[in-house]
């Protein structure tokens, strides 16, 4: 036993010190504490449920989807959902103009949509967050360039933009991706500076300096970590506005091509016929707009659950 | 009559892990013209106690009080506002950030002058006079010139002054002051307790002065309270205090200060304050005490005579003396 | 005893640039310091904020490099520039920081907290610093259970000692101090200050101790080194520093420290003004503006530290003999 040790046995310190534990671990703690700013927003709950529900589909929807989402039926053109007059059960929400289901379209549609949100925040927070990371760290010219350049990406209408580089890339729904996904990442890079420059100033940052950590090791081991939190936020509004924005860019024509089940694009094949059958475009539409209201709505949640647990570390 | 009353005051907050009760059974009662010391560590729930005298607690608390009475309005009754009309002009506070505690947008001079708008309904030419006054009598220099400044440009102690002006800008009969030096240098602080002490004594003003720093008490109080984990474990006269504390936790905090200090090595006080989930059985300070035995483990301790300073102690210390 | 840190004539001037299109301004924090540090004791540098007492700190770890003079630390002159001998003094000086909430990833475990510095620094194994992360855990007073925790379920002592054990592990030889424990309370305040000394004792270390607080100095120190707008202006070992303190300034700081004892609530020597502009020091003595004793040489000439007894003081009315 230290001497130290046996002078704080003496004065019974190691006894007292502490124990403002944990029954349970830390890490379940943590989550309880989470959960329960999170569940405090019912809409935020409301939107995960919807969310969780629209994974489930599409990692389910060979099982769900009740035809192929591409098979036609010359016999069953544009017939209404099952609920209308002329309706049919074996078509729960109707067909389009060449005699495909629409549910089924809609089943895989959510496959779409989902991986569409997937790649491009993946590519737009790794991109985002390395240079967000160098310019708040790195400052000087090098900060003033990046910024700059991303303030130029910020300056454009973000459709017009993507619009352009699919234009010059070619149309197709990995152009579309990496097009939107350029046009996500300055949101990113913005954040992740002004954390990074922020978290640069506290203690824990120079006390790793002092120990002589490399400025590689401060950056992504010491700081980034402490920087998550409005990222997630972020993140999960940009899924919404990279489903949105692809969706766009099909409707117009330069995300996927048709056949493909894609919301967007099933909006841009029913345009001419809004008239005679409503079905084909509104469900689409609900979909886009139920999907992303859910997205929307977790955000709003994560960031009640995470922005005052940040303040509080 | 005492000029505030506060009988049983219980604040408890909802969190996220079950209610937390951050003052518990709080008394006191502040008599015209005298400098009340409120001290405790972090965590004590002194300046919660303050707070929801004030009204100015997040609606996550719930606060409860016998008695809550300043002169002979019932503050529990009051509406909103007249409490705010209470508020400021009868009782002002005053708070630990003077930084923090002024508007960045605004200058001094309008803050001040807002002050004296809604509480004495002054004229422009009034105001501004009655401004000028106001900063010449906390000592601030150029008081025309300061008028016109924004909060940024004054430093912690000029800001700290700004502040002690607007809060007795209508001539308060109570301040409450919650560790008004605390974010100032030594020097500063001693000006900012000179001139509050001033103020209190020139205008006959009773002050609450909320603070962790026993040198600051001993400076400038009358009365003490000394408070742990939510209660009010003593309650003294300043002089007997600092010669006779009858709590223990109050003993181990007057020699664990540095300057009392006789040996090499300072007297310690073990482990920390319970937080939410710790809360011993009996006596709150037991798991910390030296003399506790299974008394203090099991049964809560009742509050003591007022020679033993109200002890909220089964052994209260210095008995002798006190008899 | 030999000198393990001399400074010499160190200056460090930021360039602050005021607003978009002004010139940038130069701010000397720290102005022609010069003082030694003997191996195994405890320098207090003592002053208020923008003193430049951090700025000294900065200095004496490596953060920042002074703009001017001489520095050496256990024989290496720092002020060569090289990086080599940059890296070898890592190990030879470490810091404790004032806020032991900020000087913690959040993000890390105990555990990888005090071995951040092993894995940069030594090619020890995972196991090898895992044993001496434990050890240097019960050493420092806390469990070693606490490895796999992270900073926020302790408390602002437990923190602290967790910061010290960060900066031991190196087997560093001087540590400074910066504030260690103005964050902590009362009780706790106490319990590090023990733990400090004894570490010092144990393991023959060297403090450079930088506080605000004259009363825990006096507790600590061998000697005292008291600073006012960026320059030293007495140097004096503590008995002689408390008992017969020199400069204006001290007098000052020591009248200003709140007593414990409210028997000994006295007249005190009240400073007037506040501390000036950095950007815009006064000419002449940097106090004089304050300064009850300044005459016609001082607002125009600068006094240097000259020996008075065992005291180095810069004040020409001590010089002169006039006060």
């Amino acid at each position: 036993m230290s001497h130290v040790e046996a002078d704080e046995a003496r004065e019974g310190i190691g006894a007292g010190i502490e124990d403002r534990k944990a029954k349970v671990s830390p890490r379940r703690q943590m989550l309880k504490e989470f959960w329960y700013y999170f569940s405090e927003n019912k809409g935020a709950v409301v939107g995960l449920y919807v969310f969780i529900a629209i994974i489930l589909i599409a990692i389910f929807a060979p099982v769900l989807a009740p035809y192929d989402a591409t098979a036609q039926n010359r016999g069953a053109l544009l017939v209404p959902p099952v609920w209308a007059d002329n309706g049919s059960w074996a078509y729960i929400l109707g067909t389009d103009a060449v005699g495909r289901d629409m549910l089924s379209r809609l089943i895989y549609g959510a496959r779409y949509s989902l991986t569409i949100g997937l790649v491009v925040v993946t590519l737009a927070v790794t991109v985002g967050i390395s240079v967000g990371l160098i310019a708040g760290y790195v400052r000087g010219w090098v900060d003033i360039v990046i910024m700059r350049l991303m303030d130029i990406i910020l300056a454009f209408p973000s459709l017009l933009l993507a619009l352009v580089l699919v234009a010059v890339l070619g149309p197709g729904l990995l152009n579309a991706m990496i097009a939107i996904a350029l046009v996500l990442q300055p949101h990113f890079v913005r954040l992740t500076r002004a954390s990074v420059m922020a978290e640069k100033q506290r203690e824990y940052v120079t006390a790793a300096r002092v120990v002589g950590a490399s400025p590689l090791r401060l950056m992504v081991v010491t700081i980034l970590p402490n920087c998550l939190g409005p990222l997630i936020v972020q993140a999960t509004l940009s899924f919404s506005s990279a489903i949105l924005d692809a969706a766009a860019l099909g409707f117009l024509g330069l995300g996927a091509q048709p056949p493909t089940p894609e919301w967007g694009t099933m909006l841009a094949d029913a345009q001419e016929f809004v008239l005679r059958a409503w079905w084909v475009v509104t469900f689409p539409g609900l979909a886009i707009l139920i999907t992303v209201l859910a997205i929307n709505l977790v955000g709003d949640g994560l960031r009640d659950a995470l922005d005052p647990k940040m303040k509080r570390s | 009559m005492p000029l505030l009353t506060i009988r049983n005051l219980t604040v408890t907050f909802d969190t996220a892990s079950g209610p937390f009760k951050a003052v518990d059974s709080f008394d006191l009662n502040v008599d015209k013209g005298e400098i009340l010391g409120i001290v405790g560590e972090s965590g004590s729930g002194k300046s919660v106690a303050m707070l929801a005298l004030m009204g100015l607690l997040p609606p996550t608390a719930t606060v409860t009080a016998d008695e809550l009475a300043f002169e002979d309005h019932d503050l529990r009754t009051m509406s909103g506002r007249e409490r705010r009309r209470l508020i400021g002009a009868e009782m002002s506070m005053i708070f630990q950030e003077p930084m923090s505690s002024l508007n960045p947008c605004f200058t001094v001079g309008f803050q001040i002058k807002e002050t004296l708008r809604i509480h004495l309904g002054l004229d422009r030419k009034a105001r501004q006079k009655r401004a000028i006054e106001l900063l010449e009598s906390v000592g601030l220099p150029e008081p025309e010139r300061r008028l016109s400044a924004f909060p940024h440009q004054l430093s912690g102690g000029m800001s700290q002054r700004v502040m002690i002006a607007m809060a007795t800008a209508c001539h308060p009969k109570l301040l409450i002051a919650d560790e008004p030096t605390t974010a100032l240098d030594v020097t500063i602080q001693a000006q900012i307790l000179d001139l509050l002490v001033d103020l209190q004594r020139d205008r006959g003003m009773a002050m609450v002065l909320i603070t962790h720093d026993m040198g600051v008490v001993a400076e400038t109080a009358h009365r003490v309270v000394v408070q742990y984990a939510g209660q009010q474990v003593e309650r003294q006269p300043v002089e007997t205090l600092f010669d006779e504390p009858h709590h223990p936790y109050t003993a181990a905090l007057l020699s664990a200060i540095p300057e009392r200090a006789t040996g090499d090595r300072l007297p310690t006080i073990p482990g920390v304050v319970p937080g939410q989930g710790d809360r011993p059985d009996g006596c709150l300070f037991n798991p910390r005490c030296s003399r506790a035995d299974d008394r203090c483990r099991t049964i809560e301790p009742p509050h003591q005579s007022d020679a033993l300073g109200q002890a909220l102690c089964h052994y209260p210390l210095n008995t002798e003396e006190a008899a | 005893m030999s000198a393990i840190v001399s400074a010499e004539g160190v200056s460090q001037v930021y360039e602050v640039k005021r607003g978009l299109f002004a010139k940038a301004a130069g701010l000397k924090a720290v102005k022609e310091a010069s003082f030694t540090v003997e191996e195994g004791e405890t320098l207090a540098i003592v002053g208020e904020s923008g003193c430049g007492k951090s700025t000294l700190a900065r200095i004496l770890t490596m953060i920042e490099e002074p703009t001017e003079g001489h520095l050496t630390i256990d024989g290496i002159d720092i002020s060569a520039g090289r990086s080599s001998d940059v890296k070898r003094l890592r190990s030879t000086v470490q810091i404790v920081f004032q806020n032991p909430y900020g000087a913690l990833n959040p993000r890390q475990k105990v555990g990888a907290i005090i071995e951040e510095p092993l894995k940069i620094n030594s090619k020890l194994s995972r196991a090898e610093r895992r044993e001496k992360a434990k050890d240097m855990l019960a050493q420092v007073g806390l469990r070693p259970e606490h490895y796999d925790r992270y900073p926020h379920m302790f408390s602002g002592g437990q923190r602290q000692r967790i910061a010290i054990a960060r900066a031991l592990i190196l087997d560093p030889k001087i540590l400074v101090l910066d504030e260690p424990v103005s964050a902590l309370d009362v009780s706790i305040q106490a319990s590090v200050l023990n733990l400090l000394a004894d570490l010092q004792d144990r393991l023959k270390l060297t403090y450079i101790f930088i506080s605000h607080d004259l009363s825990v100095v006096k507790h600590v120190a061998d000697r005292v080194l008291v600073m006012y707008l960026g320059r030293p202006v007495e140097i004096a070992p503590k008995a002689a520093l408390y008992s017969e303190p020199k400069h204006p300034y001290t007098k000052a700081l020591l009248s200003a420290t709140p007593a414990t004892n409210p028997d000994d609530r006295g007249e005190r020597i009240r400073l007037t003004g506040e501390l000036p502009s950095p950007f815009d020091p006064p000419p002449g003595c940097s106090f004089n503006p304050r300064c009850p004793h300044a005459n016609e040489r001082c607002r125009t000439e600068r006094p240097v530290l000259t020996e008075h007894g065992p005291t180095r003081v810069a004040c020409f009315a001590v010089d002169e003999g006039r006060i």
